[in-house]
């Protein structure tokens, strides 16, 4: 069980901060022989596997790093275009390590830009009156938990679907939040929270809440 | 009997049969299936029924088929780009203050959604049936029905109709 990541979005739908706590490790790292036996596209500006599914590489992958070294994007650490180079046949045998993509810092923002309209459309369709927006989105792998505040910030914590006491974790985050972001007098609303205070408490809150502890007074 | 029981719960000594029955109560009380839609995958609202609903989008019935399989569209994107591991079934439901959406969908692309109320557990295997055995039953058999165009069949409205009354957590006079 394991709490995932942590967003913070403003009222207007803006990234205000982001924590990952925990990204579990879902590569493979392979060598392979000239043809390359993958057929691998440009998606997002990455390389991904379109086809040839296999040993734990799973189609949407996207190409992590050849040799060992990182890539970055779709170029590989010395900017030779990806797919260009595995073309070449010289360059073989070659390991590569293929991986869930990370989010970038701007897909964060556009995912929770769109989670603050997904948000508001989920209270319009809504069968019986007065409605809030969505609270809790189940998938089999995450749970995500939406807790906005009557100033319509929201905090958004993504975890393990087993994963329990997430509840009182979003009103401790809003106690750190109101306490040391708040607080914090070079803090200015709406603006993305650098306080250093601010991610102490949360990372503890975090542990604590993993560990199922539950929030007391004065803790 | 409500006056009867809350007599009863003023009294100290409470058994475990009026707790029972006070949740038993609450259960009939609330719990409701409130509408079902189902979509190709295209987008085209294939079906549509409620049963307990007590608020309309305040939009025609044509723009909200289209604002709800837009949601959906986007919550599949947004679940699969935020998911930290590859996903199998993906998006399984979400649920506000005051309802919980049901989502099932088929590798063909059709979509079962039900709104019911919070206390609904997991609904996947009931929207499964809806399709295994009504659907293919009585639209993906039938030749006169046309795919990808609004369901007209009465056989198959009626069955749905019956089914979704006979669920365990189906109140009629939900409130």
């Amino acid at each position: 069980m394991a709490i995932f990541s942590v967003y913070v979005v403003n009222k207007a739908g803006g990234l205000i901060y982001q924590y990952d706590n925990y990204v579990p490790r879902a590569e493979a790292e392979k060598t392979f022989s000239f043809p390359l036996d993958l057929v691998l596209k440009i998606h997002d500006e990455k390389v991904v596997v379109s086809f040839g599914q296999r040993d734990g590489i799973r189609v949407g992958h996207a190409v992590l790093s050849i040799n060992g070294v990182d890539v970055n994007g779709k170029y590989t650490a010395d900017g030779k275009e990806i797919i260009e180079y595995l073309k070449d046949a010289t360059n073989y045998p070659v390991s590569i390590r293929f991986g869930r993509a990370r989010l970038t810092s701007n897909e964060k923002l556009m995912l929770a830009s769109m989670f603050h309209s997904l948000f508001a459309i989920g209270s319009q369709l809504s069968p019986e009156v007065g409605s809030s927006g969505i609270e809790i989105l189940e998938t089999d792998t995450f749970k995500l938990h939406c807790f906005q505040t009557l100033t319509g910030i929201k905090f958004i914590v993504m975890a393990d679907p087993r994963q329990a006491g997430i509840d009182s974790l979003l009103r401790k985050i809003y106690e750190i939040y109101s306490d040391f972001a708040l607080k914090n007098p070079f803090y200015s609303l709406e603006m993305p929270i650098r306080c250093e205070l601010f991610d102490q408490n949360l990372k503890s809150a975090l542990e604590i809440a993993e560990k199922a502890g539950t929030f007391g007074p004065g803790s | 009997m409500v006056v009867a029981i809350e007599k009863q719960e003023e009294t100290s000594k409470k058994s475990p049969r009026f707790y029972a029955l006070l949740s038993n109560g609450r259960n009939l009380k609330t719990m409701t299936v409130h509408n079902l839609y189902i979509f190709d995958r295209n987008g085209t609202c294939l079906h549509y029924s409620e049963w307990n609903r007590k608020k309309q989008a305040g939009i025609s019935k044509e723009e909200e088929y289209k604002l709800m399989y837009g949601m959906l569209f986007s919550i599949r994107s947004f679940v699969s780009k935020m998911s930290p591991l590859d996903m199998k079934d993906g998006f399984l439901a979400f649920q506000t203050s005051r309802y919980k959406l049901h989502y099932y969908e088929t590798p063909t692309g059709v979509k079962v959604v039900m709104n019911t109320d919070l206390g609904v557990p997991n609904c996947r295997d009931i929207l499964h049936q809806i399709y295994s055995t009504l659907y293919v039953e009585y639209i993906v058999k039938n030749p006169l029905c046309a795919l990808g165009e609004t369901l007209q069949s009465e056989l198959f409205n009626s069955r749905l109709e019956s089914f979704i009354r006979a669920l365990p957590f189906f109140s009629a006079r939900a409130g």
